[in-house]
C-alpha cells in the first residue's frame, strides 16, 4: 500500500508549515503530507534572529519598501513579485500575530518596529531577538490543529518522481527504520531551505544542504541566480554563529585592528555616534562583506587561529540596552566563545548566510515542472535579486509559502493521476539506494574529506570575490570531487537511523548545487550585488539585467540560459548608501 | 594544557545487540570545543557509524540533548574542557526509548504536545483588517518565559515522575499550555484545564523541581506547573462554591 | 496527528532502560526530594503529638504528668528529635519553593522571589518568638 496525498511538502520549516496551513484553509478536504528530515521545530527557520519587515508605520509606504528591496537587490529583483510581496507581507505578519506570535510591542500594546540594514524606514517587526524561533513555533503549534496535515517526521526525500513532465511524488527513507518508501502526491512543494553548508564558514545549520535545489535540478527544473550567495558580515569565527544585524541596528561599530571604523573608507557614509539608516554599519550586507575582504588585503584585520577577523564593538551601548534589546547576542557570545559584549570586543568575519538563488518559480511558487512548487529560501522568485535585505526573508517564507500552498491546492484539486512509469522510477530508486549504500563495501574516500575539500574549493573559487580563473578552477575541482564521490566509503551498514548514509546523500546534493553555483557564476561576466568579479568589476545592464537559469543536461553537465528581469516602475539606478 | 580527552560513548545497534555498550574515543580538547564538536570529530575521522542528532550548533533547535556524565545537557552548549582531564561519558537522554546510539524516540512527547492544544483558542477571531490584538509589554511578560521552550526535552530526562510513569504529560507540555493560558489573546484556559486536571496532567507532578534546574532556556516549567495547580484548585473551589458562575 | 499509513516492515527494537528501584539515590536533588516527601509523615506526627498533649492537659494534672513522663522516654524523645529535624526540613524546602508557585504583584511590579522567601522566614521567626515569649515568659 503506497501512501498517497494530495499535496506533499518537502521540508517543515517556516515556508512549509505556512503552506500547509494555507492548503488546509483553502481546501479542508485535501490530504496534506509534511515530509521533513528533521522534526519541524528543528528547521533552520528557528535560528533567525533579527526580524521580519512589513510596512505598518504611518510615515512608511509600500513603495518605499519596494524601492529599498529593489535597489538593495541591485535591480535584479522581479518588480511585480516585489510589489506583491511587500503588499502581502504586513498581512501575513499580522496573521501570525493572530495565531499567537509574540511580536515585541510598544508600551501602548501596538506592534513595535525597528530599523534594519538597507531599509530607509523603521519597518522590521521583531520578537525580542528570537524572531525566527517564535515564528516557527507559532506556525508549528498552529498546524497541530489541522487534522488534514499528516507529518512524516525524520523522513529523508531522495528523489522526485517525474513522468510526462509532471511531478507525481517522492521517494523517501524513513530514518528510524531505514525503509525506503514511495509517497505519491498530486503536487509537491519544496520548502527545504538554502545550501550554506556548501561553504566552510556559514551561519547555516548542518541540515542546510540544498536538498530541494538538487532534487529539482535532477528532475529537470532550472535553478535561478545560483551565483548570488549572501555573506553575513558578522559571524563568529569557528562556529559561524550569526551575530545579528540588530546588534548594528542598535548602534554597534565595526572596527579593524587599529580600532578604526573602516567602513567610512568604502563609500558608505560618515561615522556618526548613533546608527543612521543605510549608512556605515547599517549599509547592505554585500558591501560590508566586500569591505572586509579589502581590509584583509590591506593587512588591517586581526589574524586568529580561525582566520582573519575584525571586531564588533557594543561596549558603548551599556549593559541595560544590551540586556533588553540584544539578550540573545550576549548569551551566544558568552556560551560559545566566552566573550561578554558588555566588556569585550566580539571577533567577527563574513560568513555565508543566505542563498538568493534557488529553484526557479513564478510569482505563485510554481516551477516550470507541472505539479512542482517551491517556496522560501529554496526558491528564487525573485524578490531578493542580487542581494537580500535583512528582515525580508522571514516574510518571504510566509508570503510565498501561502501563495505556493494556495496554488498547489488549486492544482491538486483538479484531475491528476499517478502514472505507472512514476512508480517504476520509485522502484528503481529504492534498488539504487540499497546498492549504493547498504550493500556496498570498500571505498577509498572519507566522506568528511570530500565534504571539506568541496567547502574549501567553494570559498576559494566562488567566495566574496571571484574571477574567471578561480571559477574555472573551482568547476574542475568539483568535477573531480563528483567522480571521487563514487568511491566514498560508508562504514555504517546498519538500517536503523543511519546518519552516515544521510550525510552521503546530502553530500551528493551539495556537489550538484556547488556545480550549479560555480557554473552560473562563471557565465555572469559582471559584478552585481553579492556576485563580484574581479575581472568584470562593473555592472552590465546591457547584457546581464537578467536571471541566469541553469539546467542539468543528460550528460550530467549543465547549460545556462538567461531570463530578463521584470521591471515595472523602478528603472535601474545606482545603489547608493550613506548619502 | 590537556590536548586530548576520552569520550565514553554509548552505542546501541539494534540489529546486532540486545543492549547498549560503550565505546571509547580520544578527541582533541581545545578550550572552545563543545561535546558536540568531539562527537563530530569522532564521526568525521574515527568512526563513521556513530549516530546522533544535531543541527543549529547554537542552542535554539533543541536537537542535541544527551546525557553527559549523568546530567541532561545540550551538547552544543557544554564545553569539553569543563570535564578535563575526563573521561566524558556521553549517553542518550534518559527516560526515552533508545532507537540507536545516542538517538532517542520522542514520539510520546510529540503526541502530548498536541493534547494540550498549544494554539490561540478564541470564540471569535478578529478580522485582519482590524489590526493586531493589543498586548502591552506587561501582558507579554506574563507568559513570555514559558514561550521560550525549544522542545529539547532535557526536562523530561530529568523528571523522575516521567521516568516512573510514561503517562505523565510532562513539564514542557504543561509549560506550553500555561504559555497559552496566560496569553492575553487566548480564551482557551478552560478547555486546556479539562485535559490537564487529570492524574497524568498537573496533578502527576510532585514538584521535584529538576526540570527547572536543567532547562537551558530558563523556562521554569516547575513554576508553570505549580502556578497552574493553584489556578486549577481555585477554579475547582469556585465551581464548588458558586456552581452557577461561568468563568 | 494520525498514524503513518504505511506499515514499517522493519521496526528496530527500541531499547527501554529499566528505572532502578534506587533511582532516588542517583542525584542529590532526588534524595532531598524523597526526604522532603517523607517529612510530611513527621509533620503529621507533630500534629498528632500536639493533639495528645492538648488532651492530656484537658484531663487534669495527673494525666498531664503521665504524659510528660511518657514524652521523656528515650523512644519518644528520639522520635520527637527526628521529627523536629524533618519539620524544619519541610519548612525550609517549602519556603524555598514558594516563590516558584506564586507570582505576587505589588503596584504592577512582580515581587522578586527572594522577598517572598524572606517574608516567609520573617513570619516564621516572629511567630516562633511570640510562642517562646508566651510559653517561657508567662
Amino acid at each position: 500500500m503506497i501512501p498517497s496525498h494530495d499535496v506533499l511538502l518537502v521540508g517543515g520549516g517556516g515556508a512549509g508549515l505556512r503552506a500547509a496551513i494555507a492548503i488546509a484553509e483553502t481546501n479542508p478536504r485535501l490530504s496534506i503530507a509534511v515530509v521533513s528530515k528533521v522534526y519541524p521545530m528543528r528547521s533552520h527557520t528557528v535560528s533567525a534572529e533579527g526580524g521580519a519587515a512589513g510596512v505598518i508605520a504611518p510615515d512608511d509606504s509600500l513603495d518605499e519598501h519596494a524601492h529599498d528591496t529593489i535597489s538593495g537587490g541591485d535591480w535584479l529583483s522581479d518588480q511585480d513579485a516585489v510589489e506583491a510581496f511587500i503588499k502581502e507581507a504586513p498581512q501575513e505578519l499580522l496573521q501570525l500575530e493572530h495565531w499567537g506570535c509574540p511580536w515585541s510591542r510598544e508600551p501602548d500594546g501596538r506592534i513595535a518596529v525597528r530599523p534594519f540594514g538597507g531599509m530607509k524606514k523603521r519597518r522590521t517587526w521583531f520578537a525580542a531577538d528570537k524572531t525566527g524561533f517564535h515564528m516557527l513555533h507559532t506556525l508549528f503549534q498552529t498546524t497541530l490543529q489541522y487534522t488534514s496535515v499528516v507529518r512524516y517526521d525524520e523522513w529523508f526525500v531522495t528523489r522526485l518522481l517525474v513522468d510526462d513532465g509532471r511531478v507525481q511524488g517522492v521517494v523517501a527513507i524513513e530514518l528510524m527504520s531505514g525503509k525506503v518508501e514511495t509517497i505519491t502526491a498530486r503536487a509537491v512543494i519544496l520548502c527545504t531551505g538554502g545550501c550554506g553548508r556548501v561553504f566552510p564558514f556559514t551561519t547555516n545549520a548542518s541540515i542546510k544542504n540544498g536538498d530541494g535545489m538538487a532534487l529539482a535540478f535532477r528532475a529537470g527544473a532550472p535553478l535561478k541566480d545560483m551565483e548570488f550567495v549572501q555573506y553575513h558580515p558578522t559571524g563568529l569565527p569557528f562556529t559561524g554563529i550569526l551575530i545579528t544585524e540588530a546588534a548594528r541596528a542598535e548602534g554597534g561599530y565595526l572596527i579593524n585592528k587599529d580600532g578604526y571604523r573602516y567602513l567610512q573608507d568604502y563609500n558608505l557614509g560618515k561615522p556618526e555616534p548613533k546608527p543612521v539608516f543605510r549608512s556605515m554599519e547599517l549599509g547592505p550586507r554585500d558591501r560590508l562583506s566586500q569591505a572586509f575582504v579589502q581590509e584583509v588585503a590591506k593587512g588591517r584585520t586581526i589574524d586568529t587561529p580561525y582566520g582573519h577577523v575584525v571586531n564588533l564593538d557594543l561596549r558603548h551601548l551599556g549593559e541595560k540596552v544590551i540586556d533588553t534589546k540584544l539578550p540573545f547576542v550576549r548569551e551566544l557570545c558568552l556560551k560559545y566563545q566566552n566573550i561578554d559584549p558588555v566588556k569585550d570586543l566580539i571577533p567577527v568575519r563574513p560568513v555565508v548566510h543566505y542563498m538568493m538563488g534557488g529553484v526557479h518559480t513564478d510569482i505563485d511558487g510554481a516551477t516550470p515542472l507541472a505539479g512542482l512548487y517551491a517556496a522560501g529560501e529554496v526558491a528564487c522568485v525573485s524578490i531578493n535579486g542580487a542581494n537580500r535585505l535583512g528582515s525580508n526573508s522571514l516574510p518571504e517564507l510566509l508570503v510565498f509559502g501561502a501563495r505556493a500552498g494556495r496554488a498547489a491546492a488549486e492544482y491538486a484539486a483538479g484531475e491528476v493521476r499517478i502514472s505507472p512509469a512514476a512508480l517504476a522510477q520509485a522502484r528503481d530508486e529504492a534498488r539504487q539506494l540499497a546498492n549504493e549504500f547498504l550493500h556496498r563495501s570498500g571505498g577509498r574516500e572519507r566522506l568528511s574529506t570530500l565534504r571539506e575539500e568541496m567547502q574549501t574549493t567553494m570559498e576559494e573559487s566562488a567566495g566574496i570575490y571571484r574571477s574567471g580563473d578561480s571559477l574555472a578552477r573551482g568547476a574542475d575541482r568539483l568535477r573531480e570531487l563528483q567522480e571521487r564521490f563514487g568511491e566514498v566509503r560508508i562504514e555504517d551498514q546498519s538500517r536503523t537511523f543511519n546518519t552516515e548514509r544521510v550525510a552521503a546523500l546530502e553530500l551528493s546534493f551539495m556537489l550538484d548545487v556547488a556545480e550549479a553555483i560555480v557554473n552560473s557564476a562563471l557565465r555572469r561576466e559582471e559584478s552585481r550585488g553579492a556576485h563580484q568579479r574581479t575581472d568584470f568589476p562593473a555592472r552590465d545592464d546591457q547584457r546581464f539585467l537578467a536571471h541566469s537559469l541553469i539546467y542539468r543536461t543528460p550528460d550530467a553537465s549543465c547549460r545556462v540560459e538567461y531570463l530578463p528581469v521584470t521591471l515595472t516602475r523602478w528603472p535601474p539606478g545606482e545603489r547608493v548608501y550613506g548619502r | 594544557m590537556a590536548d586530548q580527552i576520552t569520550l565514553q560513548v554509548a552505542r546501541y545497534r539494534p540489529e546486532e545487540e540486545a543492549e547498549p555498550t560503550f565505546q571509547e574515543y580520544d578527541v582533541p580538547c581545545p578550550k572552545d570545543w563543545v561535546v558536540l564538536d568531539g562527537l563530530n570529530y569522532v564521526k568525521d575521522r574515527l568512526d563513521g557509524t556513530l549516530s546522533y542528532r544535531w543541527s543549529c550548533r547554537m542552542g535554539i533547535c533543541g536537537s542535541c540533548g544527551m546525557t553527559v556524565n549523568g546530567e541532561p545537557k545540550l551538547t552544543c552548549a557544554t564545553f569539553l574542557s569543563d570535564y578535563a582531564p575526563g573521561p566524558v561519558r556521553v549517553e542518550p537522554l534518559r527516560n526515552f526509548p533508545v532507537i540507536r546510539d545516542l538517538v532517542v524516540e520522542i514520539g510520546d512527547f510529540m503526541r502530548k504536545l498536541s493534547t494540550v492544544k498549544p494554539w490561540i483558542i478564541r470564540k471569535d477571531h478578529k478580522p485582519l483588517s482590524d489590526g493586531e490584538y493589543l498586548q502591552t509589554p506587561q501582558e507579554m511578560e506574563e507568559y513570555q518565559q514559558f514561550s521560550m521552550c525549544i522542545n529539547c526535552m532535557l526536562c523530561y530526562a530529568a523528571c523522575p515522575i516521567y521516568g516512573l510513569d510514561q503517562e505523565f504529560i510532562g513539564p514542557a507540555a504543561i509549560a506550553l499550555a500555561q504559555r497559552y493560558n496566560l496569553d492575553s489573546r487566548d480564551e482557551g484556559a478552560r478547555e486546556r484545564l479539562e485535559v490537564l486536571s487529570q492524574h497524568e496532567g498537573i496533578w502527576g507532578c510532585t514538584f521535584v523541581g529538576e526540570c527547572t534546574e536543567v532547562c537551558p532556556k530558563d523556562v521554569d516549567p516547575a513554576g508553570a506547573i505549580q502556578r497552574y495547580k493553584l489556578t486549577a484548585a481555585l477554579d475547582s473551589l469556585q465551581a464548588f462554591l458558586v456552581p452557577w458562575s461561568a468563568r | 496527528m494520525s498514524e503513518r499509513p504505511a506499515p514499517t516492515e522493519y521496526h528496530p527494537r527500541w531499547f527501554r532502560p529499566r528505572v532502578s528501584t534506587y533511582w532516588w539515590l542517583e542525584r542529590r536533588s532526588y534524595l532531598v526530594f524523597i526526604l522532603r516527601e517523607l517529612s510530611s509523615v513527621f509533620v503529621a506526627w507533630s500534629v498528632v503529638y500536639l493533639l495528645l498533649l492538648v488532651r492530656a492537659v484537658s484531663q487534669g494534672d495527673s494525666r498531664y504528668e503521665q504524659f510528660l513522663a511518657w514524652s521523656d522516654s528515650p523512644v519518644v524523645l528520639v522520635i520527637n528529635i527526628v521529627s523536629l529535624c524533618f519539620v524544619v526540613l519541610h519548612a525550609i524546602t517549602w519556603f524555598n519553593l514558594a516563590p516558584q508557585a506564586m507570582v505576587v504583584r505589588v503596584l504592577g511590579k512582580r515581587v522578586p522571589g527572594r522577598w517572598i522567601m524572606a517574608s516567609n522566614y520573617v513570619a516564621w521567626a516572629l511567630s516562633s518568638a511570640l510562642v517562646v515569649w508566651l510559653v517561657l515568659g508567662a
